[in-house]
């Protein structure tokens, strides 16, 4: 991992896809500005967003996608800056669980994001240059609202479903909570209604790595020319971990060397795992702005639902027409299964339509992006069900 | 895995109707009004649900096996993995016009809670159980010795989830003490269908394979 500055055309790149991203975009003039939670007016800003299938005449098959942390809109095409495939491709897509042939599939980057929506790395209209530290700090609804503003540039009315896992499930939640008659059907998947302290712990460590980081210039990396990739890179290592299980850790690497047959006395990367998450930083750095990797944790540590209605979560979602499908995974120790059963009970107490699993899965956290065929099992049944009740037919 | 097959072989005992639903679902199913809220406390693989949901009624379930949820979850039905022990507290008081436990009841560590749950949820409960009482069970523990396996009580002592048997009139005396009203009350024999309606208990607690009781709140 070397820690050079970026070389100009790598500065040039990196903003160009804040700018102008390989997706649609839609901008929001100063005649309709984004209201935040922080009280500042967010005016000319960009949502980037891609779409898989057809909306139908009456536009009543949309489903939202609201991506995690460190994912994007590219949820089901080569990603324009690493190649690599979608990160849910494994659930969207024709004849997939979450069928392109039936429904219009909508994602979008998420507000504070690194590719293609207005976030720390985009131009401040005021000064010309990047955001940085400038930007203002943006919360889980705030993320909503502009996505909800993207919905109505699409001229949608209602949103057939809104699905996400982890960071997309809390928008899910706001969803459900904000706009409880734009949301048909929602499915929050390995998430909470608020962050816990062990959360914003781990988020904490991870922006110290990254603020620590000299090159990181006090937000300033890209007007400088410096890029601060140890730092986030190490944060990256250590979010990493969370998102898997010990089981899964062990069963993937156990205590097995890289590349030799004894340990070198040394601290190189030894381990297998070692070596794992060293790569897990540094390809993160590659396509992940810094900056962006703060304001979203922090949007995270701020989300509690709960909050915004006395304490009362069942308030959230009182006299909610959704169907719900709340979705845990049994070695989730990110988002565990006692923070869905609380969303349950809440839903419970509002007598909303909600079903709820706990698939049992060594895989951790991150098994809402695996192939877990139980989770497919429950999005089919789910969505097959509210297509009924929708209308859209069998 | 132990589970399904055990599942599966008590599921193959029940009667069942030409189309294949259960004789007993069908007679809870009628005692429910149309368009009414349900909740059916150990759905099970949703078979319950499903009836009722094709008769306009909006269905919710709880359900402690994976499989059930999951097999319920594949149907559309809105079922949540829980434990009617330890999840009736969280829900709210009226909250069900009708909440039904189907061969449930005597799965519970906690009968008589579970029971009083059921009854501040919901307006109406209907419980349906394996009367301990049957003839068969009597004899089989009589001239067998043994604790008794019948048709829809097909297992062992030490593999069965049913903890806490009752007879007919057990359950009849507690709903008295817990002072709920019987609306309604029907012995299926072993062929799924109703006992004659004016016979008195000590005949239904006898030849009742299964007792299914619509009960109200008394206030």
């Amino acid at each position: 991992m070397t820690n050079a500055g970026l070389k100009t055309d790598d500065i040039a790149a990196r903003i160009g896809e804040a700018e102008h991203p390989h997706s649609q975009v839609v901008h929001f003039g100063a005649d309709k500005p984004l209201k935040l939670d922080a009280g500042v007016l967010l005016s000319s800003f960009q949502i980037a967003y891609q779409t898989y299938g057809t909306l139908n005449a009456d536009r009543s098959n949309a489903i939202l996608i609201c991506h995690a942390l460190t994912a994007d809109q590219h949820a089901n095409n080569r990603h324009p800056v690493t190649g690599k495939n979608g990160w849910w491709e494994i659930m969207i897509g024709p004849g997939k669980p979450i069928d392109t042939d039936r429904y219009f599939v909508i994602c979008s980057n998420v507000l504070g994001g690194c590719l293609g929506t207005t976030g720390p790395s985009s131009i401040n209209p005021a000064t010309g240059k990047p955001w940085g530290l400038d930007f203002p700090v943006v919360t889980i609804r705030d993320m909503v609202r502009a996505q909800a503003m993207l919905i109505d540039h699409l001229g949608i009315d209602t949103l057939f479903a809104v699905i996400g896992g982890s960071m997309g499930g809390m928008q899910v939640l706001q969803w459900a909570a904000s706009f409880p008659d734009r949301v048909f059907a929602a499915m929050p998947i390995a998430c909470a209604t608020r962050h816990s302290a062990q959360n914003i712990a781990f988020h904490e460590v991870g922006r110290q790595a990254v603020m620590a980081d000299p090159e990181w210039r006090h937000g300033r990396y890209l007007v400088e020319g410096t890029a601060p990739r140890r730092g986030l890179a190490v944060a990256r290592m250590a979010a990493h971990i969370t998102y898997l299980s010990g089981a899964a850790l062990h069963r993937k690497f156990g205590r097995r060397f890289q590349d030799r047959n004894a340990a070198t006395f040394s601290f190189d990367a030894d381990f297998e795992v070692e070596s794992y998450l060293r790569h897990q930083g540094s390809s993160f750095v590659e396509r992940f702005d810094a900056n962006s990797y703060l304001y979203l944790t922090r949007a995270m540590d701020y989300f509690d639902l709960a909050a915004d209605y006395d304490g009362v979560l069942a308030e959230a979602w009182r006299g909610t027409r959704t169907r719900f499908c709340v979705v845990s995974f049994s070695s989730d120790w990110l988002f565990p299964t006692a923070e869905s059963r609380a969303i349950v009970h809440a839903l419970n107490a509002t007598s909303a339509r909600v079903s709820f699993a706990e698939v049992v899965t060594d895989k951790g956290h991150d098994a809402f992006l695996l192939d877990e065929p139980e989770l497919f099992a429950m999005v089919r049944g789910f969505l097959g069900s509210a297509c009924v009740a929708r209308g859209l037919g069998k | 895995m132990l589970m399904r097959s055990r599942k599966t072989q008590v599921e193959e005992r029940y009667a069942r109707a030409p189309n294949g639903q259960r004789l007993d679902h069908l007679l809870v199913a009628e005692m429910v009004a149309p368009g009414s809220r349900v909740l059916d406390v150990g759905c099970g693989d949703g078979a319950l649900l499903q009836v009722l949901e094709a008769r306009g009624v909006d269905g919710r379930g709880i359900e402690i096996s994976r499989e059930g949820v999951n097999a319920s979850m594949e149907k559309g039905l809105a079922v949540i993995q829980g434990d009617a022990d330890t999840d009736l507290v969280n829900y709210p008081d009226n909250a069900f016009d009708y909440v039904i436990m189907s061969q449930t009841i005597q799965a519970t560590r906690k009968p008589r809670e579970v029971l009083e749950h059921m009854l501040r949820i919901g307006t109406h409960g209907i419980v349906s159980f394996p009367n301990f009482g049957h003839w068969r069970v009597r004899l089989g523990l009589l001239w067998g010795g043994r604790m008794p396996k019948t048709g829809i009580l097909p297992n062992t002592w030490y593999d069965t989830q049913n903890i806490h048997f009752c007879t007919i009139k057990d359950f009849l005396d507690l709903c008295d003490e817990i002072d709920v009203r019987l609306e309604r009350a029907v012995a299926l024999n072993a062929w799924g269908r109703p006992l004659r309606l004016n016979a008195p208990w000590w005949f239904w607690n006898l030849f009742g394979e299964q007792g299914v009781f619509l009960l109200t709140r008394r206030r």
